[in-house]
């Protein structure tokens, strides 16, 4: 893909809006500069600031980061992951190229992050995400 | 089998189910605070009283209509896992409804198995998991006998998964622990059949 062309967007949707914001801070500062800027959204706790998922704020992010690239959305545990597999599934919530990616939440999210920052495309960022479950720590 | 279930009847399903939620609220998450985060009663009020306001405030539509709108309400207002796997098997359901202005109960019996069908892909979980879907399987089965028998299928099948072991959810985590409580998904499953018969009485 050439200089110029529409970025991918990421979105992180966390149980908590602290762990979403500061996985997205953690993964735009590790993307660092050398990249374009990554479109990239937190979604993480309820609208009053509680602990649990909103697929308004979601959809929110979603479309926030949409710049018709396709969305890659990356979720930590429980209803995180139902909310935006159902959304996925069966609604109308989310831009029409929006995707699950199967990756552990923080490296996934910084992979994502940087190789959506050269440019790859949507199916390039789920595979790099993806590829961080191959890193093991022991 | 022959009764006819039109859009009015599924908005007085829902009610009777968010009454239902609401008075055994408590219960649920008396329940949840065993092998869960203790959020599960009220979850369920805040998502079903959501329902009922959205399905009251339109004209009640084709049944696949209304099971589509609360489905959506679910999903967007509940906050835990119970609002996507609720809401997946409503939206699903009424999906699976089309556009008919009536139904039969043969019909509805159809629609919520796809529901439940939905909910087990999405949980990636199986009867005898402890879940939602000890009382709903049993429930949509016995729905070719009458609505009462549904209501009391699910509820015995709500009761069942007291001996069993958590193999979803944050429950799973606790393992062995997890044994010996009713699970509170089964549990509000068990109020949504209950709700059905009431509405049909």
């Amino acid at each position: 893909m050439s200089a110029g062309e529409a970025l991918v967007g990421v979105v992180l949707v966390s149980h908590s809006k602290a762990v979403a914001e500061s996985v997205a801070a953690l993964a735009a500062g590790l993307a660092g500069d050398g990249g374009a800027k990554v479109p990239l959204a937190a979604a993480g706790g309820t609208p009053d600031g509680g602990l649990g998922t909103s697929s308004e704020l979601i959809a929110a992010a979603a479309r926030e980061v949409d710049r018709g690239a396709g969305v890659a959305l990356l979720v930590d545990l429980g209803s995180a992951v139902l909310t935006v597999k159902a959304m996925v599934a069966e609604g109308d919530e989310l831009p029409e190229d929006s995707r699950l990616l199967d990756a552990p939440f923080v490296e996934g999210a910084v992979a994502a992050v940087v190789t959506a920052s050269t440019g790859a495309d949507l199916a390039a960022v789920a595979a790099a995400a993806g590829e961080a479950y191959d890193y093991r720590k022991e | 089998m022959d009764a006819v279930l039109d859009g009015g009847f599924v908005v007085r399903w829902l009610t009777a189910a968010a009454g239902l939620v609401e008075r055994e609220a408590e219960r649920l998450t008396e329940l949840d605070s065993a092998i869960g985060d203790a959020d599960h009663g009220a979850n369920m009020q805040r998502g079903f009283a959501a329902v009922v306001k959205t399905v009251d405030t339109r004209p009640p539509g084709t049944p696949g209509a209304v099971l589509i709108a609360a489905g959506r309400q679910l999903i967007s207002t509940v906050g835990g896992a119970s609002g996507p796997l609720y809401g997946t098997l409503l939206r699903r359901a009424g999906k699976s409804l089309g556009e008919a202005p009536q139904v039969t109960v043969g019909e509805l019996q159809t629609a919520l198995r796809a529901g439940v069908k939905s909910v087990q892909e999405l949980g990636g979980s199986a009867p005898g998991d402890k879940t939602m879907l000890d009382a709903l399987v049993p429930g949509v089965e016995a729905l070719a006998t009458s609505f009462e028998a549904a209501a009391g299928a699910a509820e015995q099948g709500a009761r069942d998964t007291v001996p069993m072991l958590a193999r979803k959810g944050r429950a799973s985590y606790l393992g062995e622990r997890s044994i010996g409580h009713q699970d509170p998904g089964a549990t509000s499953s068990a109020l949504l059949f209950a709700a059905l018969a009431e509405a049909a009485r």
